[in-house]
């Protein structure tokens, strides 16, 4: 029997929510993405995050294998992953790491490979920290399915 | 059964190189009770519409599902992505336009960046509308209107077409039976004919239209 209460479940997650979208974290698209979710497509909004999730730190890693070599830095293909990753982020309202994703575009067109650095590293926190609260609202939300007495796919990370 | 069959589904290609941004229209698509197929890029989209340079009608790519020579896999609207590696959106639509058997297909650019000058280049060249991305549910509202337009217009060509096929019909039958009334009064006229006229002077109502198109889409 679980301890927590469905209202009290879904007032958590409207909290959280809320957090994020004041803290710019996540825009109005995410709500968007949240609307397309029905009992046809029960997952859409996890199935999606979860390949932004993969797609996401495939690009992440191929960014710091392209600054790793200071002299021989391939922006033009940085701009490529840049692009992928801004798409991506702002399709699914990843409204922080988009806009970091702008800054690094505009290091990389100078050829600014600090500033690329820099840009990096600002991305990789963006990032995580949106995919941990990400986390923790599908946590939460298992949680209010479970509590709702709706049986809810097991969800592999 | 015909009835229903006619309000279903219209089918529509969406282009795109970003996987979420498949996914995302496709849902869209969808929810607005589209047929939808994906695919990633300008020349799987030319591939798929069956416009090729050695014209393997039936060699498709392995992701992309059906059993149809191509010709039949109607596509009532195409939604592409503008930056694409390799052929652009506007690439991909020059293509469409320049070919006779695809420019009737409505075509839509989807971009995340909002540049007048590209904007009123592919208006230009052919497109019906330009969505900034990220695309919206209220954005689709905007397609049903080509959509239906590019429908209704090919039913008006079939019907156009059909007419005239059934007047010759009609005439050559009406012929064959005033010779055959002057032979055989008394026998009923041969039921193949009769039938068959009967059967061409019900087609004659416009509602004979649109079963045809459902059996199109149901094929899709």
């Amino acid at each position: 029997m679980l301890g927590w209460g469905v209202d009290f479940l879904r007032a958590e997650m409207n909290r959280l929510l809320a957090l994020l979208f004041h803290q710019g974290v996540l825009d109005e698209q995410f709500l968007q993405l949240q609307q397309l979710q029905d009992e046809s497509s029960p997952n859409f909004v996890s199935e999606v995050i979860t390949i932004y999730f993969s797609e996401s730190e495939k690009l992440l890693r191929n960014l710091r294998m392209l600054l790793m070599d200071r002299e021989l830095s391939d922006y033009k293909k940085m701009e490529i992953h840049l692009n992928q990753m801004m798409g991506s982020s702002s399709s699914i309202g990843a409204k922080r790491v988009r806009n970091v994703c702008v800054a690094f575009r505009a290091a990389s067109e100078q050829s600014n490979h600090a500033g690329c650095l820099r840009a990096l590293e600002l991305l990789e926190h963006e990032y995580c920290y949106l995919k941990n609260k990400l986390h923790e609202l599908f946590q939460i939300e298992q949680q209010r399915a479970l509590a709702s007495g709706v049986r809810y796919p097991a969800q592999h990370d | 059964m015909g009835m229903a069959a006619a309000e279903s589904r219209f089918h529509v290609l969406a282009v795109d190189d970003n996987i979420i941004d498949r996914k995302l229209i496709e849902r869209l698509l969808k929810t607005s009770s589209y047929q939808v197929t994906t695919v990633d890029s300008g020349s799987k989209a030319l591939e798929f519409l069956g416009l090729h340079e050695d014209d393997r009608s039936n060699s498709v790519s392995p992701s992309i599902s059906t059993n149809n020579h191509h010709q039949e896999l109607e596509v009532n609207l195409i939604i592409t992505d503008y930056c694409m590696p390799g052929m652009t959106g506007y690439d991909l639509l020059k293509k469409i336009k320049e070919s006779s058997s695809l420019r009737d297909i409505p075509v839509v650019i989807m971009s995340s960046e909002n540049v007048p000058a590209r904007i009123s280049r592919c208006l230009e060249e052919g497109a019906e509308e330009f969505f900034l991305k990220p695309v919206r549910k209220s954005d689709l509202n905007r397609l049903r209107p080509h959509v239906m337009k590019a429908v209704s217009k090919d039913q008006k060509q079939e019907k156009h077409e059909e007419e005239k096929q059934e007047e010759k019909e009609i005439k050559s039958q009406k012929h064959q039976e005033q010779q055959q009334q002057q032979h055989q009064q008394q026998l009923s006229p041969r039921p193949s004919g009769n039938s068959k006229r009967k059967a061409m002077e019900e087609n004659l109502s416009p509602d004979r239209t649109r079963p045809r198109y459902s059996d199109i889409a149901a094929v899709v």
